[in-house]
């Protein structure tokens, strides 16, 4: 950049990004780098502190987004992001460990591990970007395509069921799960700094555009076009039933804050149940911590 | 540095090798494990699930291998200790996360209780099957410290080795053990915590905005931190330079490739260890480890009785592999035997570094039990004519 | 007693970093007082980054700083003196 062009004042998102890594790889028109900004502006807003947070991240487009992010990060291999938080978690649990990853690594590859861990209560924050696709790959169907979808390995569209991720969030024993779309930043931030604030399994899925495959794939337009689409067919009803969330190809988009319960984590019952059982001769494990 | 005493069970115990295993790891402050259930190895897991609740930390069991392994490297990064027990199938699912951890640098132990197979083979029977997946099983080219423990007071002593080492070298270290000895009852005597050494993690000290995760110190290893401290660093799978970021190009393959391989080839001097028996004026080697070196002293002493001149190598450490002794003594010998209860694996390391100066018998067993004594002296006999 | 009088809406300064941008429009398709347009002009990229249409309409709302997906624009609040008489242009 000419020296005249420089701004004298810096973006305020600046301070939270590797700045030596920027431009990112992100095309044109994805919504990834906005659900970064609302990250950034949950941090900021929930005052937590950033030498207690951990960012990890599987493989793909989203799975960038640690190394994006100037925190503590790990960039782990297709689908263990959920485990590799939860033995972080486990081994200091002072820290607030955030998966940010898509939809293909936390619901297809790492499908397991995700619900384990929400059926455990982990004290961790999924954030889970879902784009319809395994975008990074070129675009191929994941578990999240809906019926009719085209895809590079379903080229005549896809006939598989895709997952409602709220309801198997929800199903598995998650105890804070939210769906919004990338247009939907302030209520983004806002169920961000929820979870950060809160103790369990909490869950986020932000429906983001995915410009150069799933649109170009379906002949969906640019990233206004899917903007468009979510700002016509969302609807917020929070506290509804995840039962009935299903994403039809380009049909309504049901969003809101789903699921917002306490239910005692992982370490939690391992401290009471074992420290009952076992008495004086038990060693708590990050009591002082909590 | 001296470990918690909380961990150790000073004493003289009756125990068999997986339940040392276990011992082994709490006596060198491992304090978190996450395993998943696999026979023969289970034992080890239920064990430290017992003894942990009483000593601090955590136990875990996870919902596959594959979590058991990513759930060790996010707790070493944590700051932790960190242990897992498994058996040849566990041990296939794991690869591709061995290979992240090799890649990230980050210290942990698998112990393999091994069994027959490929695949499901022999669940509660032994084999020596996985010496050769240990080191190449995960994609790519990379280094790795391997230990074959021949009793279950080896599988302890072993286990705190095998702690050190991986925290010295900053590389996964596996304990290669089998069904017959993680099942078989011994004598296994615990030191009191004084007198175990422990090596602590090479800990970063100096400016925090400074701290390069992958950068070499003077004895190759890089500085390691933990998440949490104010670092803000960032490491990753993909290639990358030393400050962990991602670079996707051949020169910066090169350098990180050649230093994942280096930094145990060119210390291999100070890690190999051998148990070496009357090998001067030997006219046959015996070359063997784990289980098998117990069969093999049966078959040694009958060929010794025979008048034939028989020294043995005991595997202690089997990767990185004893080459440059190798090469040594295939020059004064007639021939190595190569006893194992596989179809052929270490003794195509002993092949490779003889160079055709002495040929490598082979003495296989595919798998379910130990030799007969009988079949490694006749072999011991065949070579030396 | 608060007097509406005295209320003001907020003003901001748009500061785009031209050669971030990607050209994708979020910006000027989701402000709400449509103060932003696509320039004519290529960036270093090759796309056309957005340009200020019309500053005084700027209400410190921040959607397109929030919006942008590079980290490209954003708004700092324009200080008192910069706004000219309190109260005159209130809508």
């Amino acid at each position: 950049m000419k020296k005249e062009d420089r701004l004298e004042q810096r973006h305020p998102i600046e301070d939270l990004l590797r700045m030596d890594r920027i431009p990112h790889i992100w095309c044109p028109g994805c919504g990834i780098g906005t659900v970064v900004t609302s990250f950034a502006e949950a941090l900021r807003k929930s005052e937590v502190d950033l030498d207690k947070i951990a960012v990890i991240s599987g493989i793909g487009c989203t799975g960038r987004v640690a190394g994006y992010v100037k925190l503590d990060s790990i960039h782990t291999t297709h689908g263990r992001a959920v485990p590799v938080a939860t033995g972080l978690k486990l081994a200091n649990p002072e820290l607030k460990v955030v998966v940010f990853s898509g939809d293909g690594d936390i619901a297809g590859i790492g499908g397991n591990h995700f619900i384990h861990a929400a059926r455990r209560n982990m004290d961790i924050m999924i954030i889970c970007v879902n784009n319809f696709n395994y975008a990074m790959t070129g675009g191929q169907v994941a578990a999240t395509t809906p019926r009719d979808a085209n895809a590079s390995t379903a080229p005549y569209g896809n006939f598989e069921y895709p997952f409602s991720l709220p309801y198997l969030a929800e199903a598995s024993g998650a105890t804070y799960v939210a769906r919004w779309t990338a247009l939907h930043l302030r209520r983004v931030t806002k169920s961000m700094q929820e979870a950060l604030g809160k103790r369990g399994f909490s869950f986020i899925e932000v429906i983001t555009p995915c410009v150069t495959l799933y649109a170009r794939r379906n002949r969906l337009g640019d990233g206004l076009n899917l903007l468009k689409y979510y700002y016509e067919k969302s609807e917020i009803q929070h506290g509804a039933d995840t039962r009935t969330l299903d994403i039809s190809y380009q049909g309504k988009l049901i969003v809101g804050k789903f699921v917002d319960i306490e239910k005692p984590t992982f370490l939690d019952c391992m401290n009471e149940h074992l420290g009952k059982v076992l008495g004086d001769k038990y060693q708590p494990y990050g009591v002082n911590n909590d | 540095m001296k470990t918690d005493p909380k961990g150790v069970l000073t004493g003289s115990h009756y125990l068999d090798g997986d339940y040392a295993l276990a011992e082994g790891a709490l006596a060198a402050g491992c304090r978190f494990f996450a395993g998943y259930p696999i026979t023969p190895s289970t034992e080890t897991a239920e064990r430290f699930s017992e003894r942990i609740p009483s000593v601090g930390g955590v136990f875990i069991q996870m919902e596959d291998e594959l979590a058991s392994i990513s759930a060790l490297i996010g707790a070493v990064w944590g700051g932790q200790k960190v242990m897992t027990v498994t058996s040849g199938p566990g041990f296939s699912l794991m690869m591709e996360n061995i290979g992240l951890a090799c890649m990230l640098e980050t210290p942990l132990v698998i112990a393999n209780v091994q069994r027959g197979g490929p695949s499901t083979g022999l669940p509660t029977l032994t084999g020596q099957q996985d010496m050769m997946q240990v080191k190449w099983g995960s994609h790519g080219d990379y280094k790795i410290i391997a230990f074959s423990p021949d009793s279950p007071q080896e599988c302890f002593d072993l286990t705190i080795e095998a702690f050190n080492l991986s925290e010295t070298y900053r590389v996964p270290t596996f304990v290669m053990t089998d069904e017959c000895v993680g099942h078989m009852h011994e004598k296994v005597v615990i030191p009191p915590a004084e007198e175990i050494e422990l090596v602590e993690r090479k800990w970063y000290t100096g400016p925090k905005d400074k701290y390069l995760p992958f950068k070499p110190d003077k004895d190759m290893i890089p500085f390691m931190v933990k998440i949490g401290e104010g670092y803000h660093f960032h490491i990753t799978g993909l290639t990358h330079d030393e400050q962990g970021y991602p670079v996707i190009n051949a020169e910066c393959q090169d350098v990180l490739v050649r230093h994942l391989n280096d930094k145990i080839t060119m210390n291999a001097d100070k890690i190999i260890r051998t148990e070496e028996e009357k090998i001067d004026n030997a006219e046959v080697i015996v070359i063997s480890y784990g289980i098998t070196s117990r069969v093999t002293t049966k078959a040694v002493r009958k060929a010794r009785e025979a008048g034939i001149k028989v020294g043995t190598i005991r595997l202690i450490t089997v990767w990185p592999f004893p080459e440059k002794r190798i090469k040594e003594l295939a020059k004064k010998v007639k021939a190595f035997v190569v006893p194992e209860i596989n179809y052929g694996q270490m003794v195509l390391e002993v092949e490779r570094c003889a160079a055709g100066q002495a040929p490598a018998v082979h003495v296989p067993h595919c798998g379910g039990w130990v030799h007969d004594p009988d079949d490694i002296f006749k072999a011991i006999k065949e070579a030396a004519k | 007693m608060v007097h509406f009088g005295d209320l003001k809406p907020k003003k901001g300064k748009i500061h785009i970093e031209k050669d971030r941008c990607k050209g994708c429009a979020f910006c000027v398709e989701y402000c709400p007082k449509d103060v932003l347009e696509l320039s004519e002009e290529f960036n270093v990229k090759g796309y056309h980054p957005p340009i200020v249409k019309n500053e005084d309409d700027c209400l410190y709302c921040q959607l397109c700083e929030t919006i942008c997906p590079e980290f490209a624009i954003f708004v700092t609040l324009k200080k008192e003196e910069e706004e000219g008489e309190k109260g005159e242009n209130r809508p």
